[in-house]
C-alpha cells in the first residue's frame, strides 16, 4: 500500500511542533518518545503500520482547537483517532502526522428522554452511549460489531452501521448534530436537538467524511425507547441462492424485520466452535429478527417461517428464550473474532443490490477456486451489505498480496452488479485506489472540491479516501508553496 | 428551457451566460423572473425493485407516477412528502426531484426519517454543465463523501438532479389515529412526548390548538394496531379523553398538507425546534394561527404579513423558514434561516465550488 512521502521539513521541525504543543496540552497529553509513538502505528487493518512523528490526547474542544491550529499553522498533517478500531486504515498515521485522540474526551453531556437525544463527548465508546440510558430502557441504535471498543467519533467518521440498521438506519440517520473543530483551529456547530438542517446539510456531508473534514468533539444523537422484546429465528438451507431469495421473499411480504444476518458454510463452522450457539452445519444461514410485544413477535415470525418453509430450509429454529436469542446472536457477533482463529484474514464491506446476492456469492466461489484462498461469507443479507472474509496467512510472502488482488476483484464485482466498494467500514486506505472504479474523475474532483472548502490546506487525514494520483496535487500544493 | 435528457441539460448549463431558476413542477413557491429550467422533460422510473426496496428515478418523474407504481406493490415513500399545492396556490405536477431537492419530509419524519434519509443516490449536473453521480442504489453506502445529502434539502443551488434513487418501505396493513383532549400547547407536547417515549412506535404526532386535540398515529399489521392504541391509552390515561380518531388517512394528509392554512390571508412559517421548547416559541410568535407537528418539533405558523417572525423566536436551537411569502418579504427576511458566520463560510464555500458562476437560483439560500 503506497503512502507518501514523509515531508522532510515537517520530521526536521518535530522539536518545535512538540514544544508548542506542549504550551496548549498538559505533559501527559504530548506523546514524543517513539517507544510510545508505537502504540498508534495502526487501527484494526493491522496489515499496515507506521509510527506517527507524535501523538496528542486533547481533554476539552479548546485543546483541539489549539492543537488543530498550530499544526495547521506549521504544516503538519493530522490523523483523528477514535477508538483504532477501522478496517479500513481510516486512522493509519504517516511518518510526519500528529495523532490526534479523541479518547480523554469520553463524557456524557447531557439526557433528554422528552427530546429524545444524548449529547457526548465523541471519546465515548459506541456500547457506553447505551450504557447511559438503558436503565431507562433507551438505547443508541447504530451497533457496529465493534461496538464495546470503537468511539463515537469513529462512527461518524464512517458513518458506521451495525446489524439492526435494516430499520434503524446507520449513524447518519441517528446523529442530531456535531461540534466540530476545522483545521484553522475554528469552531462550528452543525445541527442540533431540533430536526433537519435550515439550510445545507453540512450534517450529512460531514458525517462519512472520514476524519477529513474536521474533529468532531461532541455529537447529540438520537436514543429511542427500547422495543418490548425481540426475538430471533434462525434458518438453515443447503443452498447459497435459495437462502439469498428467501430473504428477497421476506422483504416483499412487507414485514421489515430489525436485522437479517446470513453466514455460509466456512463462517458457520468457526462460530461454532467459538461460540457454541448451536449452528446447523449447512451451506447458509440466516439470523432474523423481529421485535415488538410478544403477540406482534409472534404473528412477524410466523409469517416470516410460513414465507421460509417454501423454500424448505434444513433448519427452522425459533428462538424459545432470552437466553438462546443472545447464544444466537453471540455467535454472530463473534464471527469475526471466530474467523481469526481460522487465519489471518481480510475482512471486505461491498454492498451490493439484494436481487444480485445469489450472482456474487457464485463468482466469489470460483474467484476463490482461482486464487486459492478461501472466502468466508458473513454479511447484513437485509441491506445487500457483504463482508466476505479472505482468509490468508501473513508470514507466507506474497499471501498478502494475493489477498489484495482477490479482494480488489469482490470490490469490482460489487460495484459492476449495482453496488459500492464499502458499506459501513468507509474507504480509508484500503479501498482508496479502487474508487476510480465506481467513479468518474468528474465525481471524484466533486468530493475532493468539499475538502477544499473545509481544509484548504489538505492537512486532515490527507492521504485517504482518494486515490493518490487523484489528490496529489493538492496535498502537495502546500509542499510547493513552501 | 426543458431539456429532454441529462447530456442536453449539461450541454445547457455550460452555454449558459446568465443565471437561471431551476424548476421541478414549479409547485413549491419558489419559481422567479427570468429563465427557467425545468426538469419535467427527464422523465420515468428508470429501475424498480421491490424486492431490493429500491427505486430510481428521472428527477423529472411526477410524483404521482411513482407512488402509483409504488402502490401497486404495496409500498409507499415512507417520508411522506407533502403536495404544497393547496397551500401555495401553485399549479403544476410535483416531481422526484422537487421533493428531493427541497428534502420534503411529512409527519412520518419523526419516525421513518427524512426524504434525505432515504435518498440513496444522485445524479446532477453542476454549475459547470459537469455531470456528476454520488451514492448509488444499495441501502448502505459509505463510499467517498456523502454529497446525496448534501444535495438534499439544496433547492437547485449546487446542481440540477437528473436522476435520485430512493429507499421504499412496506405500506402498512393498518392505521389508526387518536385524539387526546389537552388543555394548552404544554400538556399537548408533553402528551406526545410521552407516546414517543413509550416503546408503541408511533408514526404520526401532532397537536392542532384550533381544536385541543393532541393527535397520534399508529400504523403496521392490524393486530399490532389494535395492540399499541390500547397500550398508548394506558400510557395516556392521565393526559386527558382520549377518543379513536376517524378516517386516519384523511386526518393525516390534512396535516400533512397543512390543509388547516389553505385560503387564509399571511406569511407562512416552518420552524424546527426541540420538541418541549415549542410551546413557549409557539407563545412568542403571535401568530393567527399554528399547528404542531413532529411531537412539537416541527411548528407551522400562519402570520401577519411580512412580519420577522425570527426576531420574536429570540435565540433558540432550531431554524426558521418562510414557505409562503410574497417577493418582496422574501427578499427583505430572506426565506430561510441567516447562518452563524462560521457554517455560512462553509455553505458559501461550497456554492462557489458546485457553482463557481453563481448560476442557479441565485440569492434562494442566501
Amino acid at each position: 500500500m503506497d503512502m507518501p512521502t514523509p515531508n522532510p521539513d515537517v520530521l526536521r521541525r518535530k522539536a518545535l511542533v512538540q514544544q508548542r504543543l506542549l504550551k496548549v496540552l498538559p505533559e501527559d497529553a504530548v506523546i514524543h518518545d517513539p517507544a510510545e509513538t508505537r502504540a498508534y502505528e495502526c487501527d484494526a487493518l493491522t496489515a499496515y503500520k507506521c509510527p506517527p512523528m507524535l501523538a496528542v490526547l486533547p481533554s476539552t474542544t479548546q485543546e483541539v482547537s489549539d492543537v488543530l491550529r498550530i499544526c495547521c499553522e506549521e504544516g503538519v498533517p493530522v490523523v483523528p483517532r477514535g477508538s483504532g478500531t477501522s478496517l479500513a486504515g481510516g486512522a493509519l498515521p504517516t511518518a510526519d502526522c500528529v495523532i490526534l485522540g479523541v479518547a480523554r474526551m469520553n463524557e456524557v453531556l447531557e439526557v433528554d428522554y422528552d427530546n429524545r437525544f444524548i449529547r457526548v463527548q465523541t471519546g465515548r465508546t459506541n456500547l457506553s452511549v447505551t450504557g447511559a440510558v438503558e436503565e431507562d430502557n433507551f438505547f443508541y441504535a447504530p451497533d457496529p460489531s465493534s461496538q464495546l471498543a470503537c468511539a463515537i467519533a469513529g462512527n461518524i467518521a464512517m458513518n458506521s452501521g451495525g446489524a439492526h440498521c435494516l430499520k434503524y438506519g446507520v449513524t447518519t440517520n441517528n446523529l442530531l448534530g456535531v461540534k466540530m473543530v476545522l483545521m484553522d483551529g475554528s469552531v462550528v456547530e452543525i445541527g442540533g436537538t431540533h430536526l433537519d438542517s435550515g439550510g445545507l446539510d453540512l450534517l450529512g456531508v460531514v458525517c462519512g467524511s472520514e476524519g477529513q473534514l474536521g474533529v468532531v468533539t461532541e455529537a447529540t444523537l438520537r436514543i429511542l425507547r427500547k422495543p418490548e422484546g425481540a426475538r430471533p429465528v434462525l434458518m438453515g438451507f443447503d443452498d447459497n441462492e435459495v437462502a439469498g431469495q428467501c430473504v428477497s421473499d421476506i422483504i416483499k411480504s412487507g414485514i421489515l424485520p430489525v436485522a437479517i444476518e446470513f453466514m455460509d458454510t466456512l463462517c458457520i463452522r468457526a462460530c461454532e466452535n467459538f461460540a457454541h450457539a448451536g449452528y446447523p452445519d449447512c451451506a447458509a444461514l440466516l439470523i432474523v429478527e423481529v421485535e415488538g410485544s410478544d403477540a406482534e413477535i409472534d404473528y412477524q415470525l410466523s409469517k416470516i417461517i410460513e414465507i421460509a418453509k417454501r423454500h424448505n430450509p434444513v433448519e427452522l429454529r425459533e428462538s424459545q428464550s432470552a437466553e438462546e436469542s443472545a447464544k444466537i446472536w453471540l455467535g454472530r457477533k463473534s464471527a469475526f473474532g471466530a474467523m481469526g482463529q481460522l487465519n489471518d484474514y481480510m475482512c471486505l464491506d461491498g454492498t451490493i443490490p439484494v436481487s444480485a446476492l445469489p450472482e456474487v456469492l457464485r463468482r466469489i466461489g470460483e474467484m476463490s477456486e482461482e486464487y486459492g484462498l478461501p472466502v468466508g461469507n458473513v454479511f447484513h443479507a437485509g441491506d445487500g451489505n457483504m463482508h466476505p472474509l479472505i482468509l490468508f496467512d501473513a508470514n507466507k510472502p506474497g499471501d498478502l498480496e494475493k489477498c489484495e488482488a482477490f479482494g480488489a476483484d469482490i470490490l469490482k464485482l460489487c460495484v459492476d452488479v449495482g453496488g459500492c466498494l464499502t458499506g459501513e467500514h468507509g474507504v480509508g486506505i484500503e479501498k482508496r485506489d479502487l474508487m476510480s472504479h465506481q467513479y468518474t474523475p468528474a465525481d471524484l474532483e466533486a468530493q475532493m472540491t468539499v475538502k477544499d472548502v473545509f481544509d484548504p490546506k489538505w492537512l486532515l487525514n490527507p492521504a485517504k479516501v482518494f486515490p493518490l494520483s487523484a489528490s496529489e496535487a493538492r496535498r502537495n500544493a502546500l509542499m510547493a508553496a513552501e | 428551457m426543458k431539456p429532454e435528457t441529462e447530456a442536453e441539460l449539461a450541454e445547457i448549463v455550460a452555454d449558459l451566460k446568465e443565471p437561471v431558476r431551476i424548476a421541478g413542477g414549479g409547485t413549491r413557491g419558489v419559481a422567479g423572473p427570468g429563465t427557467t429550467i425545468e426538469t419535467s422533460g427527464l422523465s420515468g422510473i428508470t429501475l424498480y425493485e421491490p424486492g431490493a426496496l429500491t427505486i430510481v428515478a428521472k428527477a423529472g418523474t411526477p410524483v404521482a407516477e411513482i407512488e402509483a407504481a409504488l402502490e401497486a406493490e404495496g409500498q409507499q415513500l415512507a417520508f411522506e412528502p407533502m403536495d404544497h399545492r393547496g397551500l401555495l396556490g401553485t399549479v403544476g405536477e410535483p416531481t422526484i426531484g422537487g421533493v428531493v431537492a427541497a428534502n420534503i419530509s411529512g409527519p412520518r419524519r419523526i419516525q421513518a426519517g427524512a426524504c434525505r434519509d432515504f435518498l440513496l443516490g444522485v445524479r446532477y449536473v453542476d454549475g459547470t454543465g459537469r455531470v456528476v453521480k454520488n451514492g448509488g442504489r444499495v441501502m448502505k453506502n459509505v463510499t467517498g463523501y456523502d454529497l446525496v445529502k448534501l444535495m438534499a434539502g439544496s433547492w437547485g443551488t449546487l446542481g440540477v438532479l437528473t436522476e435520485v434513487s430512493l429507499k421504499v418501505l412496506p405500506k402498512p396493513e393498518a392505521t389508526a389515529a387518536m385524539a387526546v383532549q389537552v388543555p394548552d400547547a404544554a400538556t399537548a407536547i408533553q402528551t406526545l412526548s410521552a407516546a414517543l417515549k413509550s416503546p408503541f412506535e408511533v408514526s404520526g404526532a401532532a397537536y392542532d390548538p384550533q381544536t385541543g386535540r393532541a393527535l397520534l398515529r399508529v400504523e403496521g399489521f392490524t393486530d399490532s394496531v389494535a395492540y399499541r392504541v390500547d397500550q398508548l391509552k394506558s400510557v395516556l390515561s392521565d393526559s386527558g379523553e382520549i377518543d379513536e380518531a376517524e378516517q386516519p388517512a384523511d386526518l393525516w394528509r390534512a396535516l400533512r398538507d397543512v390543509t388547516a392554512f389553505h385560503g387564509q390571508d399571511g406569511d407562512v412559517w416552518r420552524i424546527s425546534v426541540k420538541p418541549t421548547d415549542a410551546p413557549d416559541i409557539a407563545a412568542r410568535l403571535q401568530a393567527y394561527q399554528t399547528l404542531f407537528d413532529w411531537g412539537g418539533g416541527l411548528i407551522w405558523a400562519l402570520a401577519s404579513k411580512a412580519t420577522d417572525l425570527r426576531a420574536r423566536l429570540g435565540v433558540h436551537d432550531g431554524h426558521a423558514t418562510l414557505v409562503r411569502v410574497d417577493a418582496a418579504t422574501a427578499d427583505a427576511l430572506g426565506r430561510f434561516q441567516p447562518e452563524p458566520a462560521g457554517f455560512k463560510a462553509l455553505t458559501k464555500g461550497l456554492r462557489q465550488k458546485f457553482d463557481p458562476r453563481g448560476l442557479f437560483n441565485p440569492g434562494l439560500m442566501g
